[in-house]
């Protein structure tokens, strides 16, 4: 039995586990804080085990159950977990964001007085949310993907719609909808795929797939793509998610922008290389990419509230990963592993900070914002850092990532790798302007020139209670607090952003290998063929 | 020949229930969304049963059914196993939003987004001028007003 065995299953064991003790420890809340805080602090440690093993030995694949080859040949009979280094990076990133975000939900729900509310469901349906995208990362075989999409979906639907107030109703049933359309159009992917191959093993399958006619295969390929770009909001499959995120409470949208999206981005990489490799699809892919950058940035560029604004430039920076994916080069792989890892990061982190402006200034719309750079230097402090990491300013890691995209782009030299390089060099501009707009009519301009800037929700988005009524700025009594156990968690995330730029060096070489691994194949399959 | 009729009369369903699932997955009452996801998956359920091939012996060692040659392929089983409990859990969740969307609004109707109404709005407006930039004329935050006005009723505090 060695390390790498016992750990692997971890990430989705613990917080299990811990969802089930948590949810009878409802009625004492620090418990129930004390266990969530312990579980997910252990899967980072486990994660983090898992990439330095994943680095050093190469591909771990696990039989669970000990079910693994019965006839030399033929795939293992029961489900695999397996660890390579992509899918441990993705492991390691999640369980640190998940970790940050359930310090600063249990810090808003302290400062909101949850012990009076009954929310006592909301941290072990955030570890089953966790425990879902463990196991999708994890899955060795579709299926098993297919059961870790539906069980962190299950959970975000009841994050997404906590409290059920008319607005987070009204998009919790469209979120739901959509999500599960997606899951059949997958299940109807995963029919196809076992009758034409008679498994669902992701690696006997890129064995098996090679045999079928690419027409069959290109079928295949589609359909998935389809699922997982629901999954992963690119555009046309997009519209989805700016409706449904931003009336979440602050640490649900980002979790959920964080890391829902980079799951179905996961799958298509997987899907893409692993299982349908010859680019079938790519320029198809290509010019999703560029539609997505480009229609979410200008969507973003119309709103006026910050957390519908970023859920869009969220979308239009998938646009960049599906990008570095189609490219099909180990470079494009591998500057999109490293933007999903960047992106992981930088997207909660400012869902983060527009969670403590609505403490601070009791409201998330540029309609009633202004002067939050006089009134709070450091709010403004940590909006500045996260916003000019995403608009790709060097030195920060989105700088990098894009970067790296860019020369596998121009490496590439198709006429279509071309266009995209200058719609990401837009992209990124026009991200600057949006991250520009929000400090010139939040931070610089006086709340006085706001056109709504009298007023004030009467309670900022709070976990349970989701009231609507405005009130005047005057009169709300806890403008201008940020609680601490808000701010460290933030503080925290942007300090692994900027982590990401200063050892950016090793990182990238990280994910390097890791592109060379998922492009090459060869590993996964023979670490989880050879018995 | 009776094998080929055997072979369609499934996938005649399932192209069925997905048409009438889609059809009604399209509508903008709850209820009949909740249906149109049901049929469409036990569409997708009886395709997975479908593609797992043709019936024959139980797949558990030394049980035989009456002339049967081949084994039953109990994966596919698994799987719309796993399916159904899965959709059975959301249809529960979706029932359960639906009651209380009902409750809230006495509509089960899905409504349009306000804040995305509200932005589509804007383009009917003239271009460049984004409404957190209009600011309606009020003298009481008009810095740029002499300081003599101070004085006028209606015009304290405009620095």
């Amino acid at each position: 039995m060695n390390l790498s065995a016992v750990l692997t299953p971890l990430p989705v064991l613990i917080p299990t586990l811990a969802a089930a003790v948590t949810l009878f420890a409802g009625r004492t809340p620090r418990l129930q804080r004390s266990i969530a805080v312990a579980a997910l602090s252990a899967v980072v440690a486990v994660c983090a085990v898992l990439v330095y093993l994943a680095d050093r030995d190469g591909t771990i694949a696990l039989h669970v159950g000990g079910w693994g080859q019965s006839v030399p040949g033929m795939g293992p009979l029961g489900i695999t977990l397996v660890v390579d280094r992509l899918s441990s990076l993705m492991l390691l990133v999640s369980a640190i964001v998940l970790l940050a975000v359930v310090f600063y939900a249990i810090g808003q729900g302290i400062r909101d007085g949850d012990e009076r509310q009954p929310v006592s469901i909301f941290l072990p349906t955030y570890l089953v949310l966790s425990a879902g995208v463990c196991t999708a990362f994890l899955a060795g075989d579709l299926f098993n993907l297919f059961v870790g999409f539906e069980v962190l979906l299950s959970a975000s639907f009841v994050l997404l719609t906590i409290g059920a107030s008319t607005d987070r109703v009204r998009a919790g049933i469209a979120y739901v909808m959509v999500s599960m359309v997606s899951s059949l159009i997958f299940l109807i992917g995963l029919a196809m795929i076992y009758a034409a191959t008679g498994t669902l093993n992701m690696a006997e399958l890129s064995v098996r797939l090679e045999d079928i006619p690419s027409g069959t295969r290109g079928a295949m390929f589609a359909v998935l793509m389809v699922a997982f770009g629901i999954k992963a909001a690119v555009f046309p499959l997009s519209t989805w998610l700016p409706d449904s995120y931003p009336t979440a409470p602050a640490p649900v949208t980002a979790v959920f922008a964080g890391l829902l999206t980079k799951v179905g981005v996961y799958a298509i990489i997987r899907a893409h290389s692993l299982l349908f490799p010859g680019g079938a699809l790519d320029n198809v892919l290509m010019v999703a990419a560029l539609v997505t950058m480009l229609v979410g940035i200008f969507g973003a560029i119309a709103q006026s509230d910050i957390k519908r604004l970023l859920s869009f430039t969220l979308v239009s920076h998938i646009g960049y990963m599906v990008f570095g994916i189609a490219l099909g080069s180990e470079l494009g792989m591998s500057g999109a592993i490293y933007y999903v890892a960047h992106h992981i990061v930088v997207q909660t982190t400012l869902f983060l900070v527009v969670g403590l402006i609505e403490r601070q200034a009791g409201a998330s719309t540029l309609q009633r914002l202004g002067g939050l750079a006089a009134a709070s230097p450091l709010l403004a402090l940590v909006f500045f850092i996260p916003a000019l990491n995403l608009g790709g300013i060097p030195p920060f890691s989105g700088f990098i990532g894009k970067v790296a995209l860019l020369e596998a782009g121009t490496q590439d030299a198709s006429v279509l790798a071309w266009i995209l390089v200058g719609g990401s060099v837009v992209t990124s501009l026009l991200t600057l302007y949006v991250m520009a707009r929000v400090w010139t009519k939040a931070f610089w301009r006086a709340r006085a020139d706001a056109p709504e800037g009298n007023l004030a929700d009467v309670s900022p988005s709070s976990l349970i209670d989701d009231s609507e009524v405005d009130i005047d700025h005057a009169d709300r009594d806890d403008v201008g607090r940020m609680p601490v156990g808000m701010l460290v968690p933030t503080a925290a995330l942007i300090a692994v952003g900027l982590a990401l730029t200063v050892f950016a060096g090793p990182i990238f070489a990280f994910s390097e290998r890791a592109a060379a691994e998922v492009v090459d194949r060869g590993q996964y399959v023979s670490a989880v063929l050879t018995p | 020949m009776s094998a080929t009729v055997v072979d369609v009369v499934p996938l005649i369903l399932i192209g069925g229930l997905t048409t009438a699932g889609v059809y009604l997955l399209l509508e903008r009452n709850l209820t009949r969304m909740l249906l149109g996801l049901l049929l469409v998956g036990n569409a997708v359920n009886i395709l997975i049963l479908t593609v797992g091939g043709p019936s024959g012996n139980p797949p558990i060692r030394g049980r035989t059914t009456n002339g049967e040659t081949a084994t039953a392929d109990p994966l596919a089983q698994g799987m719309i196993l796993t399916a159904i409990v899965i959709s059975m859990g959301i249809a529960a969740f979706v029932l359960a939003l639906t009651y209380r969307s009902y409750r809230l609004s006495r509509a089960e109707e899905i409504a349009n987004d306000p804040e995305d109404t509200r932005v589509s709005e804007l383009s009917d407006k003239s271009a460049g001028a984004i409404d957190e930039d209009l600011v309606t004329h009020d003298p009481q935050r008009d810095t740029d007003a002499p300081d003599e006005l101070d004085a006028l009723p209606g015009h304290e505090g405009s620095r």
